[in-house]
This record gives structure tokens, sequence and C-alpha cells, in this order.
């Protein structure tokens, strides 16, 4: 490579270094956004999820409503009935969450896997900020995408399922679902970052995530027989997270909307407290 | 100032660093030398309070690297272990760590001027040469214009070109004024590199003094003589307690001791070649050749790292353990 001309290195520079001001909190956010927003996989996991959750929910709500008008889906035509909003947020958002959570797990991982870990931490060695500002960023970023893609997947579900039924955010409980389904994902985000900064591997952490989103749900609701079980259920985070992204509670759920939000809340800032205590103990 | 004081760290039952102290001086280059798995990587990591020490302090102008308030612009670290995201550019590696200490923007190119990376700034920092990868390393620890700089094996990898930017770089830094810690496990580098030097093995302290004073004192002072009158001379410097020996011819074989005109040559420790002249003087004993002989850093090195010695010995080409 090309000999590095041999200037000096304070003498031009040295006042732009002194001049700078006492660095806080306001610049770690600085920091993380430009380190979040320069890196291909923030670009690709949102466009997956937007692309994904759109897409997805447009095929999903037209294939159901077509099959409800040629009476193919008689049981669907009731689910769809009684809580439009949950089927239409159901459907592609779905699916479209799995992409926050990867981005969610990477934003974290990466940091371990490329080393970079150790830049950030001579930075700013009192690590639990490096954390903080890492989580604020995230989660403002995932708040503003997510609930675009709420809204608009609403509003692409609403006027597919126009033919069988009505919905509109005046009704009860339908603007909160869909301001929820995006905090939801926020939240869900974050839970995915703190797994990540306890493992610091992605794809265990991955793995982990993907696991308590798609299938602990499913297996765990075989215990609603049981008193206690259903506790469980209702209590396990993914579970309790998701409540708030129907417009009405379904039959015998245990939690209110609001009380399953807090539940998936409280989940994730013990994660993030063990996240952060992990960071701060562990050599990088 | 970098300052250690009884540092200790243990990784399970492996003691990597053994109760060390040392000052580094600002206003010189102090070269951290040791063998392989000696400790330098992890002693600069407890520096760096990147690990945390088992027992021990470790101080930067007497305030440990949590209290440091901007730290980049106090301390610059040039570590040997990545610390680069591969798909992030240059620039915006440099800009976020900028972004951290309230440095402006303009103070990221003015670095990738600085070690000449401004025409790739924009590429992703996992499509760099390793010489690139070290450049910007270097981009990295002069961000905050650090008065205390620690480089860990800076110019492993290397061309030669690169070999000489560093070591000029740091000898201009030194020459400021500012505290420059720089590790190696090459000795004949920080013998035209470092002002003073700081050796360890095994974790422990083996030397902390100039750079000049640790090759004196590494072997003893020896002399090259030759005449034709060997064995005479032989008797006559072992008299007065020294040792002499025929010469070795360099690779350990059994040596000549010939040279053109047939005049064995002896190497002789232990007095000064102004005594054996005069020695030889009084017992009439030709000399062809006086030559006090000069040890070598590694000479020093080895006499010194003897019995610490981490991995093997040293003959073989140096893996690179001590990577994380």
């Amino acid at each position: 490579m090309s000999a590095a001309p041999a200037t000096s290195v304070s003498p031009a520079s040295a006042g732009q270094a002194q001049q700078a001001r006492l660095a806080g909190f306001g610049h770690y956010l600085l920091a993380e956004w430009t380190k979040i927003r320069s890196v291909r996989s923030t670009i690709w996991s949102l466009a997956i999820f937007v692309i994904a959750t759109l897409g997805l929910t447009a095929l999903f709500t037209w294939l159901t409503v077509h099959a409800i008008q040629t009476g193919r889906a008689p049981r669907r035509s009731a689910e769809l009935a009684t809580d439009p909003v949950d089927f239409i947020l159901g459907t592609g958002l779905g699916l479209g969450q799995l992409a926050i959570c990867v981005l969610g797990v990477l934003t974290m991982t990466t940091e371990y896997s490329t080393g970079v870990i150790r830049a950030s931490l001579l930075a700013v060695p009192r690590r639990l900020n490096v954390l903080a500002a890492k989580a604020v960023v995230f989660a403002v970023l995932i708040f503003v995408i997510g609930e675009i893609a709420a809204f608009c997947s609403f509003f692409i579900g609403k006027i597919l399922v126009s033919p069988v039924a009505s919905v509109s955010l005046s009704q009860p409980g339908v603007t909160r679902a869909v301001i929820g389904a995006g905090l939801y994902l926020t939240v869900l985000g974050l839970f995915a970052l703190a797994i990540g900064a306890l493992m610091r591997h992605s794809a265990g952490a991955i793995a982990i995530v993907i696991f308590l989103v798609l299938i602990a749900g499913g297996l765990l609701s075989l215990l609603d027989s049981y008193d206690w079980g259903a506790h469980i259920h209702a209590w396990f985070p993914t579970v309790a997270g998701g409540y708030i992204t129907a417009a009405q509670p379904a039959a015998g759920q245990l939690l209110t909307p609001w009380q399953g939000f807090a539940v998936f809340c409280g989940w994730t800032a013990l994660l993030l407290i063990a996240g952060g205590y992990v960071l701060d103990r562990r050599d990088a | 100032m970098i300052e250690a004081r009884d540092l200790t760290k243990r990784f399970g039952s492996k003691v990597a660093v053994d109760h060390l102290s040392f000052t580094v001086q600002p206003g010189r280059v102090t070269g951290f030398l040791g063998p392989n798995g000696a400790g330098k990587s992890t002693t600069m990591r407890l520096i760096l309070a990147l690990d945390h020490p088992s027992s021990g302090t470790a101080t930067i102008d007497g305030k440990s690297y949590v209290q440091l308030a901007n730290p980049l612009r106090t301390v610059g670290a040039l570590l040997e272990a990545k610390s680069v995201h591969t798909g992030r550019s240059a620039r915006n590696h440099l800009l976020f760590l900028a972004q951290t200490q309230g440095l402006p923007a303009s103070r990221v190119d003015a670095m990738l001027d600085l070690v000449g990376l401004r025409d790739v700034a924009n590429k992703r920092a996992g499509t760099f040469s390793l010489g690139m990868s070290q450049r910007l390393g270097v981009a990295a620890a002069m961000l905050g214009d650090p008065q205390v700089l620690l480089l860990d094996e800076p110019v492993n990898g290397l061309d030669p070109e690169g070999v000489l930017w560093i070591r000029n770089l740091m000898k201009r830094l030194a020459a400021e004024g500012r505290t420059i810690l720089v590790s190696s496990h090459l000795m004949n580098e920080m013998a035209v590199t470092a002002d003073h030097l700081i050796v360890i093995g095994r974790g422990k302290l083996l030397a902390d003094a100039p750079t000049e004073e640790v090759i004196a004192r590494g072997s003893g002072q020896s002399v090259r003589v030759r005449t034709p009158d060997a064995d005479r001379l032989t008797a006559v410097v072992t008299a007065e307690g020294a040792t002499a020996v025929p010469a070795s011819n360099g690779n350990g074989t059994p040596a000549t001791g010939q040279h053109a005109d047939g005049a064995p040559v002896l190497i002789v420790t232990g007095l000064p070649a102004a005594r054996i002249g005069e020695l030889a003087a009084a017992s009439s004993i030709v000399l062809h050749e006086l030559t006090p002989q000069l040890a070598t850093l590694e000479d020093a090195f080895l006499e010194l790292t003897a019995g610490s010695l981490e991995y093997g010995h040293l003959d073989a080409e140096p893996a690179d353990w001590s990577a994380r």
C-alpha cells in the first residue's frame, strides 16, 4: 500500500481534539445511532420486516376473505368477525416479527463476533452506558418502524376484509391493538437484544428467541386445562406480550391486554438487567 | 504516566499476570517485551479495563481507566485483537468513536489523512488488508489526541514500509512528550525503537531498565581476540578469573577458530578489552585482533527469559498464542 503522509500527528488537529466538549449520554446515543445505521444487517432486517409484514398481511387476508366468500372456511369467518384486528395483525406481523428478533440479537452479538465491543468499551468504559444507549436507540428505531408497519398492515387488512367484516380505529380496543402491535415489537426487539447480551453468540441467541416466540407459546397452551398451567402460559413473556395486539381479550384470558404488556416489559427489564450485569462483570 | 501496582490476573488456575509493578514514564518509548504468552496483552487489557484484575491496580495519570471522563482523549490503544466491525466503513468506525468523546467529525477526516486511508474511508473495514487494518487501528488510537498510548504488537504482519512508519510515528509521539507503551516479542524491533524496556516472562517482571542497560546486563561483556598464541593467552586470562573459549562460527556448530591468516579466534568473557591487551603485552603475546563484543538485545532477552518461556523454545516460528 502507499506510504502515509508523514505529517505531524497533532499540530493541525490538536485544536479539534482539545476544544471538544465533555461527552455524556447524549453523545453515546448519537454514537449508537451511527453504529446501527452503518451496518447492512440493520437495513436488510428492517427491509425484510416491512416487506414480509405488509406482503403477508395482504396475501393471507386476501386468501382468507376469498375462502370465506367461496364458502371454504366457515370457522375462519367466525374468527374474522369476532376480532378482525387480531386476525389482520396476526398474519404478517406474526412472521415479520422474526426479523425484529434477529436484528435485536445481532445488534448485540455482532459487537462480540467482530470484536468491536473492545473499541466500544475503550470509548465508554462505564459499560452499562453502552448497553443503555444501544437499547434506547434500538427501541426508538423499532418503535417508529413497528408503528408504521402496524398501521399500514391495519389499513391494508381493513380494505381487504371489508367484503366480509368491517373494522375501524374507532371501534373499542382497535386503536389500542394497532398501537400495541408497535409497542409489542419494540419490547420484543429489546427482549432479543437482552438475550443477545446474555449469550454473546448470534446463532444460539437467535435460536432461543425464535423458540420462545414461535414454539414455546404453543407448547404451553397445552397446559391450559390445568389451573396452574394456564397461569404459566398467560405469564409467559411472549404470550403475555401478544395480548395487546387483539382488540378484545380471548375467552378465559387471565390477563388484560395492558397487564400482559406489563408482564412482557417486566421480563424484558429483568433480562436487560441480567445482560447489563454480565456485560459489566465479564472480561471483554 | 502509566502505573501498575501488584497487578495480578488469574484465569482459573493459570496465573497470566503475577504481581506486576512498573511505571511507564512520558517522553520516551517504553518497550514491553516478553515471549508469547508472557502476559503482555493481558497486562494491557488490565490497564484498559477490558479485563478485571484478580488483585492490584493499574492507573493512568493516577486514575483507573474507568474513572476517565472521555478516555480516548487521554489514552489511545491499538490492540492486537480485531476491534472493528467488518461490515462498517472505516469512516463510520472512527465517527462513532469520535461521537462518544464529543469530538467533531472533522477530527475523523484528519485521522484518515494521517494514516493515509482517506481514499478507502467509505469501504467496509472487512475488505482491508492487514496493513490497512493496522493503520485504521492507529487512527482510532490517535483520534482523541491522547497523551498516553498503548500499542500491542503494532508491527505484527506489517511490510517493512509499514514497520518503519509505525516506528517513526512512535518516536515522534514520544518526542512530543507523550507516554508510549509498545509491546513486542521481536527483540530487534525493540532494540531500535524503545528507549526503556519492561521485560516480563510468565507474568512476572524480569527487567525494568533503559534498553542499553538491559543489553549490557543481559550477558557478560565479551571480547573477540585473535592470536597465533591462543594457548598462552587462554592461560593468562584464565589466571585473572576470565574464561576464554574458541569462537563458534555463529550457528552453533563447533568453531573452526581460524581466520584467513591462520590465527585462532577466542571469545574472552570476564575481562575488559583494555585489560586483555595489557595482559597480552606483559606476556609478549602477539594479538591480531581485539574487539569488544556488544551483546544484542536478543542475547539479553534469551538470558532473562530462560526458564520463563510459556510455549517451548523461541527458535521456533513464534505462533500467535496471545491473540484472543
